[in-house]
Formats: structure tokens, sequence, C-alpha cells
């Protein structure tokens, strides 16, 4: 019982909260309400419904190992809103905004953003009309689940190959977000394949418009990633180790 | 933390070059484009389904967007603070501890 207690803290509920009152609203991403038919919407449900109840697993085994850790975890979620609030203008001529999910990726895992990623887009779609319900399998499969897994892989490679942490970060946020879009390109291009070129053809028309306007973006995120990661090096390094984020001993890269 | 200072304002130029390359564009969202786009190939797909409520106006959404990046950016702030006061406190007290012994 005290467990369940302490599980329930107060730092916690503020999150739980944020994201229950502050919607996001993206008007460059994700999947409008309706414009997915419906066997593409079960489809992308049916694959994004495990991968939420491992997240929430995974986050349950982080909080109970290392509970000072749940600080972090707000940060993760904070640093999502505030970067998927960030409408920047893009080479391409239109507007698109970071997803954020990158940063919680690199602390606490692939699974743990896909539970952060999927609340941010639910409350957005309930309270901003951006995304949609039908469609919010869909986005949560590109934003919070293959987002923060390319990310992972990113961070993990990159480290093998003797990169510095922050590069590594840099490139799992960035290419994290990049890929999130991608995917998206992908969801749309399979829905609707060009009469003429079938899959290729609408894949190179949604890509141009989706992940080209947000490679500048996908930079921008990956320097806020850093920034962030600099400042953790530097006042939270005992939380850093304790995720294993960094190796016991390790100095600031 | 000067690195820091030099890696926002970058982030900062990357947002406002595109206002000079593309003078005169619409910047409008990516989202309305893939919807042109979807009409352009299936001239005749219909949104079957659509949002259970949207904000009554422009305002009320740049409002509710507001307040989603004010109270994002209230709790980094404060767990920076929190996080400085906090290494703060040990440093003072691994400070005093080797005061001690000595």
């Amino acid at each position: 019982m005290y467990r369940v207690k302490k599980l329930i803290n107060w730092k916690l509920l503020y999150f739980l909260v944020v994201i229950l009152i502050v919607p996001k609203p993206a008007f460059a991403m994700h999947i409008m309400e309706g414009f997915l038919p419906i066997e593409w919407c079960i489809f992308w449900w049916a694959l994004t419904i495990p991968f939420l109840i491992i997240g929430f697993r995974s986050i349950r085994k982080t909080i109970a190992e290392n509970p000072e850790t749940k600080m972090m975890l707000g940060l993760s979620g904070a640093f999502a809103f505030v970067l998927s609030a960030l409408k920047i203008p893009s080479v391409t001529g239109s507007c698109s905004h970071p997803t954020g999910v990158g940063l919680g990726t690199v602390l606490f895992g692939p699974f743990a953003m896909s539970i952060v990623g999927f609340i941010v887009l639910l409350f957005q779609a309930l309270l901003l009309a951006h995304g949609g319900l039908t469609t919010l399998g869909a986005n949560a499969f590109s934003m919070a689940i293959v987002g923060p897994l390319i990310s992972y892989g990113i961070l993990k490679g990159t480290t093998k190959l003797g990169l510095s942490f922050s590069w590594a970060v840099f490139l799992a946020a960035a290419l994290g977000d990049l890929g999130t879009y991608v995917v998206t390109s992908m969801q749309l291009a399979l829905a609707f394949p060009s009469q003429v070129g079938g899959f290729f053809a609408s894949f190179t028309k949604f890509s141009s418009i989706f992940a080209i306007t947000q490679i500048p973006l996908a930079v921008s995120e990956g320097i806020l990633t850093i920034v962030i990661m600099n400042f953790l090096q530097k006042y939270n390094l005992a939380e850093l180790q304790a995720l294993k984020v960094l190796k016991k001993g390790a100095e600031q890269s | 933390m000067k690195k820091n200072i030099f890696l926002i304002i970058l982030v900062v130029i990357l947002a406002i070059l595109p206002l000079f390359f593309q003078k005169g564009a619409e910047f409008g969202g990516s989202d309305d484009q893939a919807e042109a786009a979807i009409t352009k190939i299936d001239a005749s797909y219909k949104p079957w389904f659509s949002s259970i409520w949207e904000p009554p106006s422009g305002e009320i959404e740049s409002l509710l967007f507001c307040l989603q990046a004010a109270i994002g950016a209230g709790f980094i702030g404060y767990f920076i603070g929190f996080s400085r006061g906090k290494q703060k406190k040990v440093e003072s007290k691994e400070g005093k501890g080797k005061h001690v012994t000595h």
C-alpha cells in the first residue's frame, strides 16, 4: 500500500494534470481525423496497443527501481509539450513542430515514451481537433513508437561507433523526429496509393510535404535536446547514472 | 553554459531563416497540404469521421496552445531551479564535511 502511495506521488500527479489540461496543437503533423480509411485505422491501432502495454510496464518498473527519477520523467513530458507547441516555419514555406520525444527516449528507453506520446496525442485530438481518435493509432505508432525506437537505435549505434555522447544524443533526437514524419508519409501512401506510380509516387508526394518540412526542425530538436542534456549532466549526474544513461564515473562529454 | 547559449541562438537562426528564403509563403500547416494531396490522389475520398469537439475559434485555439507552452516551460523552469538548488546543497554539505575532517 505504501508503495502504491509512493507511486501516486505529487510530481507524477502534477505531470498528469499538465497532460490532462494542456492540449497539444499540431498544425503540421499527424493524420487528420477521418482522413484514413477505417481498415487502416484498425490496423495501426492493433499495432499500437501492445506497445502501450509494454510502455506502461516499462515506466512502472523504472519508477519502482529509481523513484528519484520521477522528476526527470516529468521533465521528459514537459519537454515534449513545449517542443510540440513551437510551430516553426520551415524552408518549404509551411510550418511544423518538433516531437520532443527524443529526450525521454534517451533517458527512459524507447518504450516509456509510447505512453507519454500517446497521452499527448489523445488530448490533442480531443481538445484541439488536431489529429483524431480514429487516426490516433496511426499517429501514436509514428510519433510515440517508431520515433523513439529509431532514436534509441541511433543512440546505441552511434555510442558503439565511439561518437561523443552529445553527438549521439543530437543524432538520436533529430533522426527520431525525422523518422516520425517519414512513417506518417508512409502511412498515408499505403492508404492512398497513387493511380499512376502507386505507393512510391504517393510516398514521394507525402514525404515532400511532411519529411522535407521537418528536416530543419529535426535539427532544432536535436540541438534543444543537447541543451537539456548538458544541463542534466551538470546537475543530475546521479539520476543519469541510476538510469544507466551514463556509466558510473563518466565525466561530462 | 556558454555552449548552451550558442546552441539556442543556432535554433533561433534555423527558425528565422525560412522567413527570408520563402518570402510571401503562407506558412500554413503541412497537414493542410497533406489533406489537399489526398484529395488530389483520390478525389472521391470523403472523410468518414469528424472531430468530436473543435475549438470554437482561432483565438481559443491559440489560448489553449499558449497554455500548453506556458505550463510545460513552467515545469522545466521549476526542474532547473530544483536541480541547481539540490546540487548546491550537496556541494555545501561536502564542503562542510571536509572542513570537519581536516
